[in-house]
């Protein structure tokens, strides 16, 4: 008896300590908020900015006359407004594939190379470090991709074919956990890709550093688990599929801010 | 030869701020690669900061460390414009300094 009226009072506590806990999104944003001080994607965006303006490769020239849609070497706001088309190449381009196009006309590398490449090794180590850095360029600007060419417009219902389209062993799509709000995959909450504030949210955070694996992921990357997630094949490097993607899903996100290089678990 | 560390420290009141943030693999040497063989451990051993030549801070660290650690400490006594000086060694012998002006 002397043993159970201490147990008894943790007992009827119990349940006032339970209604006091954060919920899970809670705990998560302030892990998040403590970690987001010292971010390492702000390592990889010093690199990039290094590797921005060195000359490397084959013609051993550097990237700083790239036009990523603003004019030779504009790399401000840049990114808030791509995938959009380019007329040199004929393409609606992200970040990722315009990338590769300087890389191959200015430095001379082989685009399809890297491509090829898998992540976090190579050219392909480089290619994180650049989209840091121009990501950066563009953090707290508000995301408005052109929709005035047809080829953009194409991509968008390209995109959104894609975006819903089921398949796999699953029978999975993007749509699957993205296409509704309040979904999760086991704690993470998971935005609604189709509407903001879920598709500024979400399409503005990447490209972000990756605790769990201690990498900087691109946008490229992302798409690339969200399919190995799928049980898909894996989509080809800067293809015309993801790419398209990224134009649904940043058109959708028009006017969310973009946090990138974020922070996530 | 290793990447800059990011240094920012600030000053409030007699109270300066520093938050450190190091590029480092800090390998644990217990991870095993593609081929299935053990990295070898690489971390950070020694890491210290000093302030006008004094040490204010300075601490061992091991292989539990993560990957593009992050540190944040507190010192009395400086003031804006003095300069705080980082420096670690790892357990391969490599070296790194890094400074930061107070503000």
């Amino acid at each position: 008896m002397k043993w159970n009226l201490p147990g008894l009072v943790v007992l009827a506590l119990l349940p006032l300590a339970a209604a006091g806990q954060k919920t899970t999104a809670e705990g998560i944003a302030e892990y998040r908020a403590m970690l987001a001080d010292g971010n390492p994607a702000e390592l990889f965006e010093a690199r990039g900015e290094a590797l921005w303006k060195q000359p490397r490769g084959p013609k051993n020239a550097s990237l700083a006359q790239c036009n990523l849609g603003k004019g030779p070497g504009v790399t401000k706001g840049a990114f808030v407004e791509l995938p959009r088309y380019f007329a040199d190449t004929g393409r609606v381009q992200d970040l990722e594939s315009r990338l590769l196009t300087c890389m191959e006309t200015l430095q001379g590398f082989n685009a399809e190379t890297i491509a090829k490449t898998p992540f976090g090794r190579d050219e392909q180590k480089t290619m994180e470090s650049l989209v840091a850095f121009l990501s950066g360029e563009s953090r707290g600007m508000k995301f408005n991709l052109p929709q005035v060419h047809t080829q953009e417009k194409l991509m968008y219902a390209v995109g959104k074919q894609v975006f819903y389209q089921r398949g796999g062993p699953y029978d999975f799509s993007c749509a699957s956990c993205h296409g509704e709000d309040n979904k999760r995959v086991r704690l993470q909450d998971l935005p609604n890709l189709t509407k903001n504030p879920g598709a500024g949210d979400g399409f503005g955070a990447w490209p972000a550093y990756r605790v769990s694996s201690g990498d900087l992921w691109g946008m490229q990357r992302r798409l690339n688990d969200c399919y190995r997630q799928q049980r898909f094949p894996f989509p080809g490097y800067a293809s015309d599929a993801t790419i398209a993607l990224g134009v649904f899903m940043g058109v959708n996100g028009k006017g969310g801010m973009s946090t990138a290089p974020a922070l996530k678990r | 030869m290793s990447d800059p560390m990011r240094i920012r420290a600030q000053a409030q009141g007699d109270k300066t701020t520093v938050r450190v943030l190091v590029s480092h693999e800090m390998e644990s040497g217990q991870r095993k690669d593609a081929a299935g063989k053990t990295v070898p451990a690489w971390f950070i051993q020694n890491i210290s900061a000093t302030h006008n030549g004094k040490t204010v801070m300075s601490a061992q660290w091991g292989p539990a460390v993560s990957k593009n650690p992050f540190m944040q400490f507190s010192f009395n006594g400086a003031k804006a414009g003095d300069k705080v000086i980082v420096s670690w060694t790892d357990s391969k012998g490599d070296k790194r300094s890094d400074e930061a002006v107070v503000t």
